[in-house]
């Protein structure tokens, strides 16, 4: 089993899935001979040719319409969105398009394409290299939302959405990039979309996270555990649409406090989904209000390396919230 | 000139009403802004409230002693400009509710003219997790110290507190309906009936919080679950020659004596999963189906009677009965039971026979839907084929939650335990 990094196992992923099954090409921007601004397909053309793997114009729309096309006649396509940030001329098509297709042909077509975008703050890229999107896909029935926080979820979870019938959207966060190792193993495995995974078990206090906080949870956690003697478990979301809700109950009752943890902008950000759901249905079992730890609601990721670490929930931000919501 | 009125202001954030305790300046007297004006008492503060502007105290409104509600227009001043318009409202406090009163002051009522919104309690609030606990473990949440903020009593402080041996005894109970009742020192169900005549030579035993409880819950389940019954026997002669069969060798293997209740726990699972409408609990406006089996067995200890719980009970054979059986019964004795023995109950088994019973009509430990009870085993002539045979003979009795099981699933049930204790015989496996 190797080790690798998270753009290692994204790469890697690719590279197995596209040698497995012809049908899967790659396009977007520079993704082809530059190997992608961030490298992360850096020699699949060399390998699967100039045909499966291809720079596009700096068109999202037509990027993410193509293969909507591509998709419903038989192939696997897997644009990328350069920056998550540039995802919304290409909204359209994916809301209105590939997410209803099958509902409006009655089941006879599906759109089976993966787009992948890489997104998140804390990397000096500011306004229109920070943000986090998934609240707005994961608001739409028809799409699929994953949001990876170790390379061996990456694996697994990319995997599965490439099989799957229907469109995932696939966040890549890039901070997680090349600072977040892990264990990946060498054979091909699939994780379930939708299903949940307890990264740290724990007692006093229930984290919910998916993407890159969660590493930021667990790393608050340990924290917890050393030097106040909180016990917290940290659940990893890994889809946030499909959502494993009983996941979320489970914990809930387990310890009867949660924080929920997003880079997102507070307000309507994924966070507050979570949050009604446990008032819904786990209410006997809370022992103190939920909390939402998130970024804050300003119109963009600053530039300025204070004001963005201010903007960036951290691991001191989570240890600080969960130890006042264990205190409670 | 203008007049400007000055109303009660909000001296905290739960607070909805004051009462005036002194005027400080009365009609005539000139006053700055910011001087203190009057005065006021709530049931949390006293305060002397500024003047909002400087001028003349024109009337007093509300007059010593009485009390009136955040907002209420308390005096009016003679100020400097034009009169109070639009732009001009500076009440004391936030009152964003009670319109600021215009400039033709109708006396406003120096009584007590509306009736003030009840003051919010004060007091100790506890969360819904905390109070649900206290409800399935039958503990008082205020008996509770609390280590959370302020002193809050948090779930653990609740579950610690139960395992402890402070509480050991109220918890010693069955764990039963988590209904919306709060644990009352002397629940009112109980009050409700008609009142014991004392006479002289008569002792007054003061309740045990466990026998309180168990009051509390029987009234409970009697009262609110319609209550159905039936009995059928069983010809256990093969069980009788199997546990003599096995009794002395197993005691030595396996350090627990070999009852018939292990026997019995195995038929009842095994029919719980067989009839899985007898393993569910009654939810007011939809019935739980409970995947789990969990098997309470009720004992009867010096403290009174508890329930412990073989959880699982569906996936152990009946060595593991034994072993699980013994061990919960043993730790009830000893009063050593957790929290955790007894929660998750999902059905109860009985083992009347062990008091020397032959038919009882047992209570229900809601929110179950069912209890069993193994009654004696007695030796009994009954006719088997053509002839007379003396046979061990066992009656098994179930009350049974008319509003989520009927009738035929109810016999259905007891009889799938009756067949699985019949086919027994001396060769039978013990598992």
């Amino acid at each position: 089993m190797a080790v690798m990094t998270y753009l290692e196992s994204v790469r890697e992923t690719l590279r197995q899935e596209m040698r497995r099954d012809p049908r899967i090409i790659i396009y977007g921007e520079d993704v082809g001979v530059r190997g992608g601004v961030f490298r992360v397909t850096e020699g699949l053309q060399a390998e699967f040719g100039e045909e499966r793997v291809m720079d596009s114009p700096l068109a999202e729309a037509a990027i993410v319409g193509t293969a909507i096309g591509a998709a419903i006649n038989g192939l696997r396509p897997i644009p990328e969105i350069q920056f998550a940030d540039f995802i919304f001329p290409a909204f359209n098509q994916i809301v209105e398009e590939a997410a209803r297709i099958r509902y409006r042909s009655n089941g006879d077509f599906g759109v089976p394409m993966v787009v992948r975008a890489p997104y998140g703050g804390g990397i000096h890229g500011a306004l229109y290299h920070s943000q986090s999107v998934e609240a707005f896909f994961a608001h739409v029935p028809g799409l699929k939302v994953v949001m990876p926080a170790t390379p061996y979820d990456v694996k697994g979870l990319l995997a599965s959405s490439i099989e799957d019938e229907d469109p995932v959207i696939f966040l890549e966060h890039k901070g997680a990039y090349r600072s977040i190792r892990g264990e990946v193993p060498d054979e091909r495995y699939l994780i379930p979309l939708g299903s949940a995974d307890v990264k740290r078990q724990g007692t006093d206090i229930s984290i919910i996270s998916w993407g890159m906080t969660v590493n930021f949870s667990l790393t608050a956690a340990q924290k917890l555990e050393q030097e106040d003697g909180v016990s917290a478990e940290v659940l990893d979301l890994r889809t946030v649409r499909p959502l494993d809700v009983d996941a979320i109950l489970a914990t809930t009752k387990k310890t009867g406090k949660v924080l929920i943890v997003y880079e997102d902008n507070l307000t309507g950000g994924f966070g507050g989904e979570v949050s009604a759901i446990i008032a819904e249905h786990a209410l006997f079992d809370l022992d103190a209000p939920i909390r939402r730890l998130a970024g804050p609601d300003v119109p963009a990721m600053p530039y300025a390396p204070t004001l963005e670490h201010a903007f960036m929930v951290t691991p001191d931000k989570i240890h600080d919230a969960a130890l006042n919501l264990a205190r409670f | 000139m203008a007049v400007k009125t000055v109303q009660m202001p909000q001296l905290g954030e739960s607070v909805t009403e004051g009462t005036i305790g002194q005027w400080l300046k009365k009609p005539g007297d000139a006053i700055e802004e910011y001087e203190s004006l009057v005065e006021v008492t709530t049931d949390k503060v006293n305060a002397e409230v500024p003047s909002p502007a400087g001028g003349v105290v024109k009337r007093i409104l509300v007059q010593e002693g009485e009390t009136v509600p955040v907002g209420a227009a308390i005096a009016e001043l003679e100020v400097e400009g034009e009169d109070e318009g639009e732009d001009d409202q500076q009440p004391v406090a936030p009152a964003s509710d009670v319109p600021s009163s215009v400039a033709a002051p109708t006396p406003a009522a120096p009584t007590v003219a509306e009736p003030a919104p009840r003051p919010r309690r004060e007091g100790v609030r506890y969360s819904p997790a905390v109070r649900k606990l206290a409800e399935e473990v039958g503990i008082n949440p205020d008996d509770v110290t609390g280590t959370g903020a302020g002193g809050r009593v948090t779930r653990n402080d609740v579950r610690q507190y139960a395992e402890s041996g402070a509480a050991r005894s109220a918890a010693g109970a069955p764990s039963a309906a988590p209904a919306a009742a709060p644990p009352a020192p002397a629940p009112a169900a109980i009050l409700a009936g008609a009142p014991a005549r004392v006479e002289d030579a008569d002792t007054l035993v003061p309740l045990t919080s466990v026998r309180r409880v168990i009051a509390e819950r029987m009234v409970r389940s009697k009262q609110t679950v319609p209550h159905a019954w039936l009995m059928v026997e069983a010809d256990v002669t093969g069980l009788v020659a199997l546990r003599e069969r096995h009794k002395e060798a197993f005691r030595a293997r396996e350090g627990v004596a070999l009852t018939y209740l292990p026997f019995m726990l195995r038929a009842v699972a095994e029919a719980l999963r067989a009839v899985p409408v007898m393993n569910a609990q009654w939810n007011g406006d939809s019935i739980v189906m409970k995947k789990r089996v969990n098997v309470g067995i009720a004992a009867a200890t010096d403290r009174g009677l508890v329930v412990p719980v073989v959880k699982d009970a569906d996936q152990l054979n009946v060595v593991g009965l034994a072993h699980r059986a013994q061990e919960l019964t043993q730790r009830a004795r000893q009063g050593k039971l957790t929290v955790e023995d007894m929660s998750g109950g999902t059905f109860t088994v009985d083992n009347t026979g062990a008091v020397g019973t032959v038919l009882t009509y047992p209570i229900i430990n809601a929110p179950e839907v069912g209890i069993v009870t193994m009654e004696s085993i007695v030796k009994r002539p009954v006719v088997v084929g053509d002839a007379i045979a003396v046979r061990s003979m066992v009656n098994l009795c179930l009350s049974f939650d008319h509003r989520v099981v009927d009738g035929a699933e109810a016999a259905l049930f007891v009889n799938t335990v009756k067949k699985a204790l019949e086919a027994l015989d001396k060769e039978s496996p013990l598992s």
